[in-house]
């Protein structure tokens, strides 16, 4: 009995979780002319209409080029960090590991703020650039976790096998370690991505006037009502952020098989 | 310069990149605005430099800051309890059930995937004037007339559970896989009922989880400021609002640091309290 209780209350839960978001899907498709119930029919005009807002694709590009340049920024200096956290005996390594995942123990508003006002006292103002280093900070800690995850897994003794070899340290990183790492890394671009993709908090602290990432976008939409172009960009959005991961995580599987991992 | 030496420095030239990246952007800044809190803006728009206190003493004492921070306070409060109440039974199922965890798992994971101003904005279509929620009385008759069911401190904290729920069955969950289930039977065997040796064997086993779950459920609902924009009236404003109110709209950036100083204080004395007694290893593992 208690069980069967407990059944249904996760159900509960899970329909809790799922119901907004398949109505923003749903709503999507709506022909009315508002975005909301009653739907008067199927019909892909809120998408064709989406395609043509100047303003929805620009914050698409922006977000794009911003998420891509954290995933690599974040990405280089998270791998590396991790590889000194996991491969060496650094003392002090618990300081340094809570002093790495800081960025996320502070609040992200007092982040965006300490940031901004700190940046602006060295003439650096509200810019793309800035927008960058907020992502990169915010990101990187949740790098460096999922790295460090995976790197544990990746034994020593191939690296050592190779330089006993003759292999020297700089050709055992490009040949041996870097190609075991690539699911490591790929990991923590998509996670960097798709949290860069995703963030206003911060941004909206940091960004320069008129310039629009996706989220923001909506945000500054919402302003108005919620018309049926916003469910339409939702529902783009969640194929993105579910479709990519879930990719991310087939080509990942498919990388550790072809090596017989 | 010897091998061993080479060996020594080679892991700081790893780590220097990222360490000088968290504490040029992370602890420089937020040392300056503890100094940039003792300044004052003046009417002209320009910062007075110096030691003044009259931005603490606005903080700190008038009423209205304070009644926003218990109220904040509050909402978080009651969305942790919420989370935990609907999270732990959703976590318990995940872990005990047999077979189809990964998919059950996976489910999970995908609110997390998905855009957080989505999922914010998404509750204007259940719960607004036209949303579905109106659109299903009013067809069978329950009301006459569309009811406006949002923008209060209810759907605020609707908006938090339903944003922050993911990270507290995540974490019940890491702490509950790594419970022997053996445990259960034998106290069952020793003559416990079910209920009974979840309540004094998983249960406390589970804590840690559930205290992970609830910090960071606690701390992101705090210091959130678009929920309440999003999903809250005119007087749902909490105290990160606050904080953008004064850096973005008055461009008070001397009171802003104060006030986000204050609200650091109060979430990090948190952290600090939680890190005292379970360390951050537990929530490490829920976030990794």
């Amino acid at each position: 009995m208690g069980w069967n209780l407990v059944r249904a209350w996760t159900i509960l839960v899970y329909i809790f979780m799922f119901l907004p978001v398949a109505v923003v899907v749903l709503l999507s498709f709506n022909a009315s002319q508002f975005g909301s119930f009653p739907m008067t029919g199927f019909s892909f005009r809120w998408f064709v209409e989406l395609a043509q807002n100047e303003a929805i694709l620009r914050a698409f590009r922006t977000s794009l080029v911003l998420g891509s340049l954290t995933a690599v920024v974040s990405t280089a200096l998270g791998v590396l960090a991790s590889l000194a956290l996991v491969r060496y005996n650094v003392p002090g390594r618990n300081v340094i590991s809570t002093l790495l995942i800081a960025p996320i123990l502070v609040p992200e508003v007092v982040l965006a703020v300490a940031l901004l006002l700190f940046l602006n006292f060295l003439s650096i103002n509200k810019s793309f650039f800035l927008l960058l280093l907020g992502h990169v900070i915010f990101t990187l800690p949740f790098v460096i976790l999922v790295v460090q995850a995976r790197l544990v897994g990746i034994r020593r003794d191939v690296e050592e096998a190779a330089m006993s070899l003759g292999a020297s340290p700089v050709q055992t990183f490009f040949q041996i370690t870097l190609p075991l790492l690539a699911p490591a890394v790929f990991a923590g671009m998509l996670f960097a991505f798709t949290i860069s993709f995703d963030d206003i908090t911060g941004t909206l602290f940091w960004k320069p006037g008129g310039v629009e990432t996706v989220p923001t976008q909506i945000f500054a939409m919402l302003r108005n009502s919620i018309s049926p172009e916003i469910n339409a960009l939702g529902t783009v959005m969640i194929v993105l952020t579910v479709g990519l991961p879930l990719l991310g995580l087939a080509i990942a599987r498919r990388m550790a098989a072809a090596r017989g991992g | 310069m010897s091998v061993e030496a080479r060996e020594a420095r080679q892991p700081w030239l790893l780590l220097s990149p990222a360490l000088t990246a968290v504490v040029l952007l992370l602890f420089v800044p937020l040392a300056f605005i503890v100094v940039y809190s003792f300044w004052l803006r003046t009417a002209t728009g320009a910062d007075q430099a110096g030691f003044h206190l009259d931005n603490w003493n606005e903080a700190l004492t008038d009423p209205f800051y304070r009644d926003i921070l218990l109220n904040t306070l509050k909402i978080a409060g009651i969305t942790t309890v919420v989370c935990a109440l609907m999270g732990y039974p959703a976590a318990y199922f995940i872990a005990r059930s047999k077979g189809n965890k990964v998919i059950l798992l996976l489910l999970l994971m995908l609110p997390f995937w998905i855009s957080y101003i989505i999922r914010t904005m998404s509750w204007i279509n259940i719960l607004g004037v036209s949303g579905a929620f109106n659109s299903v009385l009013l067809s069978l008759g329950i009301i006459s007339e569309p009811v406006q069911m949002l923008y209060n401190e209810t759907t605020v904290i609707l908006g938090l559970v339903h944003f922050l729920l993911p990270f507290m069955v995540l974490n019940v969950y890491v702490s509950l896989e790594g419970i022997d289930e053996t445990l259960e039977d034998a106290a069952c065997s020793l003559g416990a009922t079910r209920w009974k040796s979840f309540l004094e064997v998983t249960l406390p086993l589970s804590l840690p989880g559930l205290a992970a779950g609830g910090l960071l459920c606690f701390v992101l609902g705090a210091g959130t400021y678009i929920t309440p924009l999003v999903l809250g009236g005119p007087t749902d404003a909490m105290f990160a609002n606050l904080v953008f109110e004064a850096i973005i709209t008055q461009l008070d950036w001397p009171l802003g640091s104060a006030l986000s100083l204050m609200l650091l204080a109060v979430l990090g004395a948190l952290v600090l309290i939680y890190n005292h007694y379970l360390g951050m290893a537990q929530l490490m593992k829920g976030l990794g």
